[in-house]
């Protein structure tokens, strides 16, 4: 989340697009009604059910699942055309004015650049037209035709609401009537907040439809002001922390990636520490190589020096994406031989249910570290029609770790408003079970005891790593959250005056900007720096005072970074450093300094030294056209899912190739297992219920007593073409594979008018398996299709195609 | 006075004078008949975060046992923390069945060890569980490696074994995690954002 749950309140119009949060984050949900109730908010959702979220909804419109990118576009060139949008904040904060390269053309769906072999673009032709300075040149009037804002215009031309209701299905007029109340919160003193969950992450152009919402808020002024935002709301209670953390294939803690392969150590810094591309800019990442020397000497000690880069060779290199989808399909291949799941199931989770057993099958040892018994744990046992495997065939070892759960532990969770709060140990766990960090410690140790004695492959990093934890064997939470805050490790007198200290040895550090690129700091995590200084743990803060009355409680846990509350927030003030809305403050510029009900995101400089607020874009503004951040594209376009209802892209009938997104990454067989509108002619798409968690809580009784049984939902149309009734077994098929539940007809998914074709829609909730006390049921991702997101590779799991029975 | 040999004991073994002399004999028959008090008078308050979506929300968790060495402390009960900025006091249908997550019947107690073919499950102990995985890291490790690239470019990285983290788990488990593994040259390495 940009905001946090509490701001929510502040908002005059909630977009809940991509989300349920009625249903699936009912406690964060509470603040859409008290800004309903406080603020004369009105709300509007856009979903292919008509969901509780609908329920609670002023303005409701249907939507053909993984037809969002459509839709926004639309609403964007509504904006446009109808110039709905907060014109200075655009030309002023935005890349809007910014001169693109003049050989970058767009045509049939494809950008400049593409090369079909590689499935992949150069994006060369989308960089800006640069000055002698090395500076991107920009238009402040808006005309130049290869200016941002011209781009933007024509390429959304194409995206008329007749064009948004062939695509979406969703009436012309329901449209219509959104764009009209998300423009209303163009001016300055209006503001909305888009929230979002798994419903834009997981398609194959996921990452592209979030783009499309900012570029929305962006247009409306609706970034870093109260009541704004792009708010995700996370599924996991430290998904963000551990995304923060850089617990990802190729990512180091604090949003940065590991050197790629043909990266060398200056190379790795240069493309990381970007040089502002305007004048007067902060781009805050030039900042870099005090991060990164910071973490190597909280990994590596003595051992990382300026002599060996830092321990530069100790960093694993990157030659691609080592993500989920891609470790299933080398694991299928045979080449992984081990695999450790902490509190993952992945053959719950996981697209395509057969190739994920199929591909555990092959490993030769797999490590379960669970509080619960998952079916991950069990794929090698025989369940009847939910896992039919030959056990006797199946030659994995597993072994099967207990581990606590969150009562029996203390530390810290980072909340989707980026929060991190400090929790405590309530009891001991049950049996013989461990901790992560204690059962990560004795891993650890042992394998570094074999390394020590007898060496091996490259020992250095393992037997080099810190290991100052007063029981080494079980580090305790607070020696790790000193850890990733950091501290100094020598004094350090101020050049100004040798008789002060800027840092004393053993010091915590108090934030990010304490930070230094010559090994005198260490710091685990740099955005995390200032969650435990010298003044203790600000993790545990519990004051909920909130004196300015808009939420901010800013001693309550601690944030990142520095506390701030509501990134991006000088853009709550005009140029000037006024507020846009007096009524809205958040920082402002008192005369002398910038000042008010948050932590600034911003420097010291005074309004007329024009220094940008978008501190961390090199450009200093944020970017409606992105030169560099995206695989698929500058500005998103639509692209039908993978598995689609739909034979061809309305946008470009004719074009094949971009019938789907062209520069997602498809394996060989995966493409084959894809199903045609032929055998498969309904859309479907995943969800989950307010009475349960994923596939956990299907182990508790309290929640497989309110929702014991696995049901699948259908439209009431749909069911009487299909003589399926309320109640009735039905079987529903992929090109993959078939689950067979309850059929549950209902009024809330209604059958769509898609250029002629009607798409009927078959909802498929989450939670079953075949371990647990609910009853067992098949697990939803038997069906869903083995695709990523372009840039995050995450998933499909929200449009694909099914075929429905009665059984 | 109308009390059995059960609560003759329980009554003296109260220890407190006046009131054990009441139930001794002293006292009207409806004291007695009293309601029990409140159960989570006596128990210990401990403040958590609700371990489901990324909301937050803050949690009470109401324990037996005082912390002393022989009192081992038992959730019983877990509520919405009223001081909590985000929930104030509320909890969800998830959260309002924490209580049975914690004492789910399908928690794993030992760690257990499933031979390659076989239909089931054997105990193991966590000195043999950690020696035998410790050995197979190893050298698994040590024959995969893959220190330089063909074209000769240092890139020391192992993708032979992999890991999904929890992002359930806390911040310093997710952060010794990502410190362990990344030393040991791992790439194909996860948890639930990519999902």
């Amino acid at each position: 989340m940009t905001n946090h749950w509490v701001d929510i309140k502040n908002a005059d119009i909630i977009l809940i697009m991509g989300g349920n949060a009625a249903e699936a984050h009912p406690c964060g949900f509470k603040w859409v009604t008290e800004a309903k109730a406080h603020n004369k908010a009105r709300l509007i959702v856009v979903d292919p059910r008509f969901t509780r979220s609908a329920a609670l909804a002023d303005y409701y419109a249907p939507i053909r699942v993984g037809t969002d990118i459509a839709f926004l576009g639309g609403v964007i060139n509504y904006l446009l055309i109808n110039d709905k949008i907060q014109k200075e904040y655009v030309k002023a904060y935005t890349n809007a004015s910014f001169l693109i390269d003049s050989s970058y053309t767009f045509a049939d769906g494809l950008f400049s650049g593409y090369s079909p072999d590689k499935r992949s673009y150069d994006r060369t032709s989308w960089g800006y037209q640069k000055d002698k300075a090395g500076f991107a040149m920009v238009d402040e009037t808006l005309q130049d035709p290869n200016c941002v804002y011209q781009i933007l215009k024509k390429h959304y031309a194409r995206y008329t609401p007749e064009m948004v209701s062939q695509i979406c299905g969703t009436p012309k007029e329901s449209f219509l009537k959104v764009c009209e109340m998300i423009a209303s919160s163009a001016p300055p003193n209006r503001a909305m907040t888009i929230m979002y969950a798994l419903g834009w992450t997981q398609h194959s152009v996921g990452s592209q439809m979030i783009r499309t919402g900012a570029m929305l808020q962006l247009l409306l002024g609706n970034i870093g002001i109260s009541g704004g935002g792009m708010n995700a709301l996370r599924g996991h209670s430290n998904i963000q922390g551990l995304t923060d953390l850089g617990l990802l294939t190729d990512q180091l803690p604090g949003y940065y990636g590991l050197p790629a392969q043909k990266e060398s150590y200056d190379d790795f810094v240069k493309a990381r520490a970007l040089k502002p591309l305007r004048p007067n800019q902060t781009s805050y990442w030039q900042n870099f190589p005090k991060f990164h020397v910071s973490l190597m000497k909280a990994w590596y000690g003595n051992a990382a020096t300026k002599e060996n880069n830092w321990a530069f060779d100790y960093l694993p290199k990157v030659d691609k994406m080592y993500d989920v989808l891609q470790a299933f399909e080398l694991m299928g291949q045979g080449k992984m031989n081990g695999y450790i799941c902490q509190g993952f199931n992945p053959v719950g989770s996981f697209p395509n249910k057969a190739k994920i057993v199929g591909a555990l099958s092959k490993l030769k040892f797999l490590v379960i570290i669970d509080p619960l018994a998952t079916e991950t744990s069990e794929f090698w046992k025989n369940y009847g029609p939910y896992n039919d495997v030959d056990s006797t065939k199946i030659q994995t070892e597993v072994f099967r770790l207990p581990s606590t759960c969150f009562a029996e532990e203390d530390g810290s969770l980072t909340n989707s408003g980026r929060w991190l709060q400090w929790h405590w140990k309530g009891a001991d766990p049950p049996g013989e079970a461990k901790g992560d960090p204690e059962i990560i410690a004795e891993l650890y140790l042992r394998i570094r005891a074999m390394y020590a004695k007898s060496g091996g492959a490259f020992p250095d990093p393992i037997v080099n790593l810190t290991w100052g934890y007063r029981t080494p064997l079980s580090p305790l939470p607070e020696e790790l959250a000193m850890e990733y805050n950091g501290k100094a490790l020598v004094d350090v007198a101020d050049p100004k005056d040798p008789t002060k200290l800027i840092q004393t040895a053993g010091q915590q550090l108090p934030s990010f900007a304490a930070l230094r690129d010559d090994g005198t700091t260490a710091c685990g995590c740099w955005i995390y720096c200032g969650s435990w200084t010298q003044a203790g743990n600000q993790m545990a803060r519990r004051d909920n005072s909130d004196p300015w009355g808009n939420g901010q409680t800013l001693n309550w846990a601690w944030a990142w970074p520095v506390n701030r509350r509501i990134l991006y927030n000088r853009a709550s003030s005009d140029p000037a450093g006024k507020p846009w809305d007096p009524k809205r403050r958040l920082i402002f510029w008192n005369g002398k300094a910038w000042a008010g009900s948050d932590v600034p995101d911003y420097g010291a400089a005074a309004p007329e030294d024009n220094v940008g607020p978008f501190i961390m874009t090199a450009e200093g503004v944020a970017k409606l056209f992105t030169p560099v951040g995206m695989v698929d594209g500058p500005i998103p376009e639509h692209y039908e899912p993978f598995e689609s209802p739909l034979w061809v892209n309305a946008l470009h009938p004719k074009a094949k190739l971009t019938r789907a997104n062209p520069a997602a990454r498809v394996f060989k067989g995966d493409l084959e297992a894809f199903g045609t509108p032929k055998d498969f002619p309904y859309a479907a798409t995943t969800y989950r219920l307010t009475e349960h968690f994923h596939y956990w809580t299907k182990h508790n009784d309290l929640n497989s007593i309110t929702q014991p049984q696995q049901f699948v939902e259908l439209g009431e149309e749909l069911a009487k073409e299909k003589g399926i009734k309320d109640g009735d077994r039905v079987k529903v098929r992929s090109n993959r594979g078939q689950i067979e539940a309850v059929a549950c007809v209902t009024k809330r998914i209604k059958a769509l008018d898609c250029n002629g074709t009607k798409v009927h829609t078959v909802g498929i909730p989450n939670h079953w398996g075949f371990i647990g006390v609910a009853k067992p049921g098949y697990l939803a991702n038997t069906l869903t299709p083995f695709v990523g997101d372009a840039n995050t590779q995450t998933p499909e799991y929200k449009a694909f195609i099914v075929n429905i029975e009665k059984a | 006075m109308d009390m059995n040999r059960r609560q003759f004991f329980r009554a003296c073994a109260a220890g407190l004078g006046g009131s054990s002399l009441a139930l001794l004999g002293f006292s009207p028959q409806p004291v007695l008949a009293e309601a029990r008090s409140f159960k989570l008078e006596r128990t210990t308050e401990t403040r958590n975060t609700c371990t489901y979506c990324a909301v937050g929300c803050g949690i009470i968790m109401y324990s037996l046992g005082d912390k002393a060495k022989n009192a081992k402390s038992d959730i019983i009960h877990i509520e919405g923390d009223p001081d909590h900025p985000v929930n104030r006091g509320t909890l969800c249908p998830k959260g309002a069945g924490l209580l049975d997550f914690v004492h789910s019947a399908n928690r794993l107690k030992y760690p257990q060890y499933r031979a390659p073919g076989s239909t089931e499950w054997k105990r193991m102990s966590w000195d043999e569980t950690f020696d035998r995985i410790a050995k197979l890291m190893k050298a698994d490790r040590d024959a995969n490696f893959i220190a330089k690239s063909d074209d000769g470019i240092t890139v020391n990285r192992w993708l032979t074994t992999g890991m999904l983290a929890a992002s359930a788990s806390s911040n310093e488990s997710g952060y010794l995690t990502q410190k362990v593994m990344r030393s040991m040259g791992l790439l194909v390495f996860d948890n639930q954002a990519r999902v």
